[in-house]
């Protein structure tokens, strides 16, 4: 359900280089439970949206099926949005972005959605590098059909009801690293210092941005006993890096001391400055980042912050070699050989 | 004209047969001799009947030199070459009485001498091929060229002919020229000094291909999408539509890369599934790009969720469904038109869809770039309903013409412009009372967005669980497609007022046209209706209601043409005769001629 937001433009909000506020970007009404993991990922993405002054028209919005699916209604009401089916939201961003790729797909699915039906797609938009922000609110638990585990649930973590978790989780992280991602992430919707940065690096990336959120579902899975809940999450959260994004319009100074920073370049010339909270982290070695998030469950823990980036890999047009154009804007007469060629496509066939 | 039961008059009007092991090169020699008979003016069809395999099968193509341009199969088999000693038995059964059996005589097969009225002639093909050629491999692909020449003499073929067309196959290869030509001519000696030749049944020149080609259908639907404009497809390779995606591809790379950047304008997405290839088609038209699925009645059954949505929230969406035998895996080699029902109400809840029936490579090419026009301008599914006997066999193909004034028709689209002048924008709003509403495409401007949705939704494009706003939306959907009706193409109606008639559609055509000949001459006069799209428009009511009896020919166990004109027209139930062919391979005349007799016999017409 969507419920139209009251715009109310107030004359001294800050405005971006859009000439918009804060406010242009929001959507819908939530309709999700008051207190749910998901409203504050929604505001992030609004904040992140606005930091970097995308016109909305040139975003648009793509889900499958569930309680994060709908928040693709809640940001960015002047974008394009499309709710599609379960777990297959990324062959729609795969298609969407082949038509069209000068848009910013961001991709809304949860831990349902993308780790039980929508797993080989999931697999397969990273295995493409489809250019897309693909977010995961990852709440351990099935909310629209009333708490029953998923796939991304610890083993022996307690339901609502009591019951125990008899299955090992899949880890989206674990899974994205090991099949080639580019961009892969962790956060946590509490902590929106984190987070929005990583939206902005994740949007701005060329290629596939995964970003795990732990989300908490405060109705079916914000327990004690849960490995979900916000009071668990919030003990067992270890960030090896702080990211943050940075928009190169000017000369860019990078102020952390020699050894503490690293600085990435992204294709889209800006750049992403890593500071390290862990001194043998290094987020573009993909086996070692592979090994300490393991490292890191083996004891309990979430690793939050950028966990991976590398942009050395092709994206889905490069390997495609499209062109600039979007395949939706280029003109007939680029498409149509005509009927003189004709006559000579059927001459061979004679 | 031919009879069913005629005895062998021959000269550009019989049947030869191969009977091969696949992966031994015969698709190569057998495509030979088709193309050498086409050269020489002299119409002819192509079939391939060929196993889900890769090697070692038994594999059969049967040739029909026609003169009088008949494109179906007959019925009859009058020469069998039969290169497979694994199926003698059924081979030597299969020939007409008459006729003749080439086979290898390099070893003695007594089985082969079972049937008085059949002449057979022994070549020792293999002894030849150890004698003149090096190499166990080239022995064996020789083996099957040589026969060529064999196949030339008995014929009279023209072997100059058979030069030029191997010339331009090999352009990069002159040695094969040679060694293929050497093979051909030392079959061709052989069949001269040892028999009397040519035979009573042969070709003489005729120039009735002129202003032809050869060509099969999923090649000339790709050729379609092509021309329509279609930027993106998205598939998964399934037999037997595999061929299609590939030509595609392989006209692109042609046709459509810049030649000064090396930039291509098209994508393909080799997808993971059948059900990720729809959603790529669905997401690529949402976002106001021409494309296309091609897959069979399997990727068709995957699809069916996805499907439903581009149905619900009015996504142009095309597929080619290239039918094989069902049901499951069934025969994925062999032809039937069994999707219809599951194409035309595919997916859950009330889903109608647009179906496009070519019955030829010919109109393959033409309804594919309407089916673009048609899914744009309803805002639809349009599923263009090949098989594999239109799919993967050559056919002679009148020329294709193009008009260099066509203008993809994109439909009912606000262009930026627009949307910047309009108050607001209401997605599913009948503004022009042909139940299509306008679209938006993403990217185009903040007051065109909206957001797309399977789940239900008002007239407004909002959410909605409102019993009144869900209703709303979905009449509309039927008003859309009573639109559809008057937009499909129309079908095809041939006769002059016989109280009787038949009904039927696709590949089914030519079997038909040559049936209602053959009937004419035994003073059956029969009407004809072939229908080329679904929902049905007038004409097919009123062809319905204006006869008497009617034989509905279709290539299916279970009458689904029939059940498709019984619940969706007026059609009175009894009036309805099925004559169903499914079998597998592509219906014959001879069937349908003996089908309508029997029923007439047992007084089931008029």
């Amino acid at each position: 359900m969507s419920i139209a937001k009251p715009k109310i433009s107030r004359p001294n909000l800050p405005r971006n280089t859009q000439g918009l506020t804060r406010r242009d970007y929001e959507g819908g009404m939530s309709t999700l439970c008051a207190g749910c993991g998901h409203d504050s990922i929604t505001a992030a993405i609004v904040q992140a949206c606005f930091e970097l002054s995308l016109p909305p028209q040139s975003v648009a919005k793509l889900s499958g099926i569930g309680c994060s699916s709908k928040t693709t209604a809640y940001f960015v009401s002047g974008a394009h949005g499309f709710n599609s089916v379960h777990g297959r939201m990324p062959a729609i961003a795969a298609g969407a972005s082949a038509a069209n790729r000068s848009l910013h797909y961001i991709g809304v699915s949860g831990d349902g959605d993308s780790l039980s039906i929508g797993l080989g797609q999931l697999g397969h938009a990273i295995r493409r590098n489809v250019d897309m922000l693909y977010l995961l609110e990852n709440n351990g638990v099935y909310g629209l059909t009333k708490g029953q585990f998923s796939a991304s649930a610890e083993l022996g973590s307690q339901s609502k009801k009591g019951e125990k978790n008899d299955h090992e989780p899949i880890d989206p992280v674990l899974l994205a690293l090991s099949i080639g991602a580019t961009f892969v992430a962790r956060s946590f919707s509490g902590d929106k210092d984190q987070l929005v940065p990583l939206l902005k690096a994740g949007l701005m990336h060329r290629g596939f941005a995964l970003i795990d959120i732990l989300s908490p579902c405060v109705t079916f899975n914000d327990h004690e006993g849960s490995t979900k809940s916000y009071a668990y999450v919030r003990e067992h959260l270890h960030t090896p890096v702080a990211a943050d994004y940075i928009e190169t319009r000017g000369e860019i100074q990078v102020d952390y001391q020699p050894g503490e920073a690293v600085t990435v370049d992204m294709h889209d010339g800006h750049q992403v400055v890593l500071k390290k909270l862990d001194h043998d982290y290094d987020p573009t070695d993909r086996a070692r980042a592979l090994a300490y998030v393991q490292e890191h469950i083996a004891r309990g823990e979430h690793v939050t912050g950028l966990i991976y980036l590398g942009e050395g890999r092709r994206n889905f047009h490069e390997r495609h070699q499209t062109p600039e154009q979007p395949l939706n804007s280029l003109p007939y007469d680029k498409l149509c050989p005509g009927s003189e060629r004709l006559g000579s496509i059927i001459k061979r066939y004679r | 004209m031919l009879e069913v039961n005629r005895p062998m008059s021959g000269i550009n009007d019989f049947v030869v047969k191969f009977a091969n092991v696949n992966g031994t090169g015969s698709a190569s020699a057998n495509g030979l001799i088709m193309k050498t008979v086409f050269r020489m003016g002299v119409p002819v069809v192509g079939k391939n009947f060929f196993p889900s395999n890769i090697q070692g099968l038994p594999t059969w193509y049967e040739i029909r030199v026609t003169g009088e341009g008949w494109s179906a199969r007959s019925g009859r088999v009058d020469v069998m070459v039969a290169m497979n000693s694994e199926t003698y038995v059924r081979d030597l059964k299969e020939v007409s009485p008459g006729g003749y059996l080439i086979h290898d005589s390099s070893w003695a097969h007594p089985v082969l001498l079972s049937r008085e009225d059949v002449t057979v002639m022994g070549v020792p093909l293999s002894e030849l091929c150890a004698e003149n050629f090096e190499g166990a491999r080239a022995r064996i692909l020789m083996k099957n060229i040589m026969y060529a020449g064999v196949i030339a003499a008995l014929f009279d073929l023209d072997l100059e002919v058979m030069r030029s067309l191997l010339t331009e196959s090999y352009a990069r290869k002159p040695a094969l020229v040679e060694a293929n030509m050497k093979a051909i001519q030392l079959g061709y000696d052989y069949a001269k000094a040892n028999f009397q030749t040519p035979l009573p049944m042969r070709v003489e020149p005729l120039g009735r291909t002129a202003g032809h080609f050869v060509m099969d259908g999923n090649t000339a639907a790709a050729l379609g999408c092509l021309y329509a404009g279609a930027t993106v497809g998205a598939w998964y390779p399934i037999t037997p539509s595999t061929s299609l995606m590939d030509a595609f591809k392989s006209f692109c790379m042609k046709h459509r890369v810049d030649p000064e950047t090396g930039q291509r304008n098209f994508l393909i997405i080799q997808a993971e599934d059948e059900l990720a290839a729809i959603g790529a088609v669905i997401g690529a038209a949402w976002n106001g790009a021409r494309s296309f699925t091609p897959t069979s009645g399997p990727g068709i059954s995957l699809m069916n969720e996805f499907i439903g949505l581009a149905y619900y929230a009015e996504i142009p969406t095309v597929l080619f469904d290239v039918q094989r035998v069902g049901p499951s895996t069934g025969m994925p080699t062999r032809t039937q038109q069994c999707d219809l029902l599951s194409c035309a109400y595919a997916s859950h809840g009330d889903t109608r869809h647009v179906l496009l029936f070519p019955a030829n490579p010919e109109e393959a090419f033409y309804l594919s770039v309407q089916a673009f026009d048609l899914a744009e301008r309803l805002q639809t599914p349009v599923f263009v309903l090949l098989d594999l006997d239109i799919g993967m066999n050559d056919w002679m193909v009148p020329d294709l013409k193009w008009d260099d004034a066509y203008r993809p028709d994109r439909g009912k689209v606000l262009d930026a412009e627009t949307i910047q002048k309009i108050e607001k924008f209401h997605r599913y709003l009948d503004v022009d009372g042909d139940g299509i509403p306008w679209r938006t495409v993403p990217g185009t401007g903040e007051k065109g967005a909206y957001f797309t949705r399977g789940s239900g939704h008002n007239r407004f494009g909002a959410y909605t669980e409102d019993s009144v706003e869900y209703q709303d939306v979905v009449d509309r959907l039927v008003r859309k497609f009573r639109t559809a009706a008057a937009l499909v193409p129309k079908a095809i109606i041939k006769g002059d007022g016989a109280t009787a008639g038949i009904v039927s559609l696709g590949s089914c055509d030519g079997a038909v046209q040559e049936a209602l000949a053959v009937l004419a001459k035994q003073g059956i006069r029969l009407d004809y209706l072939r229908v080329r799209g679904f929902p049905f428009g007038e004409e097919v009511e009123e062809f319905l209601a204006s006869h008497e009896q009617l034989f509905v020919v279709e290539q299916n166990r279970d009458a689904q043409l029939k059940s498709l004109l019984t619940l969706e027209t007026a059609v009175e139930k009894r009036k309805l005769h099925s004559i169903l062919h499914y079998s597998g391979l592509p219906v014959s005349s001879s069937f349908i001629v003996d089908g309508i007799n029997r029923a007439m016999s047992k007084g089931e017409a008029a």
